[in-house]
């Protein structure tokens, strides 16, 4: 009941956000601070999910998780496409797990 | 994206999720970061106001992609519903970058509708398969949702300084919270990180 919860003020702030965008007059939002925070915002959040759900377990959980992000790491450095990157994560979290059992 | 809707629903389902809770996201939330974002924080025990606060604070880009989008579709009153729901990283980019309003329009549409249908078949196929695969640690899934907001944010990070220090402010920050505060907290504390790299740069300015 509680993920239902979640998913419906989730579910119902995400599009008032959208909507809130599209019928807003331009120049209230146009403030060059304003829109170099609100492109920041983001990457402080992605940066803290990645840190939190790759660390946010117990200690062979996370650092097997931890291999698979620096796998992803690597695909990223290589320009591989988004999913090879995600393949790349999960094959070796897998992988490390069936050989340390 | 049809792919990474498929990534979705596996994740979605790892973290506890059913497959109509999964596919219910999709349908009405339709912005992947703020869905990765959800899905993990309740995965991982947090509260459904912290849960949903990460995931609204990553949806606010949305609006500004709003702001610029209504002054190069300038969709009429009634369109504005739909085209709101459809108001993404990639169908923004798609609009924005058309030489005039007809081509932007179709851009916008063409794009946004297609999208929206392969997300939500890729969030049931992957929500689906991974009920039927079982336990998700087994096979790695729970290193999906880390590696795709890594690649999320991967493109920002070359992009200066302050990007740098804010992700990097940001994961300190975070990982010193883990163990100090309630589940999910942590990245939203850890949003202070951008404030705070934009108050440096400004300084630096100077």
């Amino acid at each position: 009941m509680t993920a239902w919860i979640a998913i419906g003020v989730t579910a119902v702030g995400c599009y008032a956000v959208k909507l809130l965008g599209l019928s807003l007059p331009a120049a209230r939002l146009e403030h060059p601070l304003v829109r170099r925070l609100a492109a920041l915002v983001p990457l402080a959040l992605l940066a803290a999910l990645t840190a939190v759900q790759t660390f946010g377990a117990e200690w062979p959980v996370a650092a097997t998780r931890a291999a698979g992000l620096a796998a992803a790491a690597v695909a990223l450095l290589l320009r591989a496409p988004f999913l090879v990157v995600i393949g790349a994560a999960v094959a070796t979290t897998a992988g490390l797990r069936l050989l340390t059992g | 994206m049809g792919l990474s809707g498929f990534a979705f629903g596996v994740t979605a389902a790892g973290e506890g999720m059913t497959v109509a809770q999964a596919c219910a996201l999709s349908l009405l939330v339709f912005t992947g970061a703020s869905q990765f974002a959800l899905v993990g924080a309740l995965g991982a025990g947090g509260g459904v106001l912290t849960a949903a606060a990460g995931a609204l604070f990553l949806g606010v880009r949305n609006a500004f992609y709003g702001l610029r989008l209504s002054q190069v579709l300038e969709p009429p009153r009634w369109v504005r519903p739909f085209a709101a729901q459809l108001t993404i990283d990639e169908t923004a980019a798609v609009a924005l970058a058309q030489p005039d309003r007809r081509a932007a329009r179709i851009g916008f549409t063409v794009t946004g509708v297609s999208l929206y249908v392969l997300w939500n078949l890729g969030t049931l196929l992957g929500a689906l398969g991974a009920d039927a695969l079982g336990d998700p640690q087994a096979y790695g899934l729970d290193a999906a949702g880390p590696a795709v907001f890594l690649a999320l944010l991967w493109p920002r990070l070359r992009e200066g300084g302050t990007e740098r220090a804010t992700a990097l402010g940001a994961v300190v920050v975070a990982v010193a919270g883990l163990s100090l505060l309630p589940a999910g907290v942590p990245v939203l504390v850890a949003a202070l990180a951008a404030p705070l790299a934009l108050l440096v740069e400004r300084r630096r300015a100077r």
